[in-house]
């Protein structure tokens, strides 16, 4: 297992996982959500090539109400 | 009477932020009461698993069913690199190119960051987006954030969420005058419907404001309130007001004293 964060909570993952994956692991809908790693937005197209290594951050964000 | 911003037709100056309703049903009453057509919305880092219609998957989708156009904001970023991050994020999760930009820059005031600000627009705006930044009512410095690019620029009346009214009534007179023709929306610090009118008759385009409608005892009555203000300014504007005498002018057409010939 590959130690990684996901919105700062340490999350073991098998190593050659994918952003897609983390999400999928998760039971996110794909559309939920937006995600970022490490600071750098990983558009929705390229979560499935984006492969996690060890130490890195994910975020995900979702929409709230805001002014 | 429409107005054009951002290559898109309104008939409302009314931007209304969507955040601190007491529920969303009366969210969804002020934004209805209001007549907006620009809702501001936001994201957060979180990754709730919901099912459909519940949490703030319910709010989004009463806010999408308004049928307003979403102006998603950069809330809480520090820096141009994370405002830029989450605008790209905002622009997939909301399906629009629409960004209120906001980079603060301090702590206590949540002043606008104008040199953060103007390097993450000029980015965004290299990308494509719509940039509306939030920003301080600094004439150069606004005068640099249409050199990168931006088309719309939405000057603070006073910081966010103080109700404080327009704080510099000639700053934002300065940039109504040296900046004729851009679209200027008074966003933050407005507190009643007498702060909009005055922005409206200073000649701005519209306002933007979140606080002064959520946190009133009734927020629907108070959207209408805006919602009439804000119209009635505008008219004002357009009609020209009066110029101001230091000392009183007769009004009534009368020939000296009625009695005294």
């Amino acid at each position: 297992m590959m130690p990684i964060t996901l919105n700062g909570a340490p999350q073991p993952l098998p190593a050659g996982s994918s952003v897609a994956d983390l999400l999928a692991h998760h039971g996110v809908a794909p559309e939920a959500v937006a995600t970022a790693v490490n600071g750098v937005f990983i558009a929705r197209g390229a979560r499935a090539h984006t492969v996690l290594r060890e130490g890195d951050a994910v975020f995900t964000f979702q929409p709230i109400t805001g002014g | 009477m429409v107005f054009r911003i951002a290559d898109t037709d309104l008939n409302s100056r009314f931007f209304l932020g969507t955040a601190g309703y007491p529920s969303p049903a009366v969210l969804q009453q002020a934004i209805a009461a209001s007549g907006t057509e620009v809702v501001t919305v936001g994201l957060k880092r979180q990754l709730a698993v919901q099912a459909p219609g519940t949490g703030s998957g319910d709010f989004y989708a009463l806010v999408r069913a308004s049928g307003a156009r979403l102006l998603p904001n950069t809330a809480g970023c520090r820096s141009a690199r994370e405002a830029v991050a989450l605008a790209q994020m905002a622009r997939e999760l909301f399906g629009t190119h629409w960004i209120k930009l906001e980079v603060v820059g301090d702590e206590h005031t949540l002043q606008p960051d104008p040199f953060e600000l103007l390097q993450a627009a000029t980015e965004l705006v290299r990308e494509g987006f719509e940039v509306f930044p939030y920003c301080t009512d600094d004439l150069v410095s606004c005068q640099r954030l249409l050199d990168a690019g931006c088309r719309i620029l939405m000057p603070w009346g006073a910081p966010i969420g103080s109700g404080q009214g327009l704080l510099n009534p000639w700053a934002l007179r300065t940039l109504r005058e040296r900046l004729p023709g851009v679209p200027l929306v008074v966003d933050a610090g407005i507190g009643s419907p007498a702060d909009a009118v005055q922005a409206m008759e200073l000649g701005f385009d519209a306002v933007l404001l979140n606080s002064a409608v959520a946190q009133a005892h009734d927020p629907v009555a108070m959207a209408r309130a805006f919602q009439l203000g804000i119209a009635a300014g505008r008219m004002a504007f357009e009609a020209g007001v009066m110029a101001k005498q230091a000392m009183a002018v007769a009004t009534t057409p009368v020939s000296g004293r009625p009695f005294v010939l």
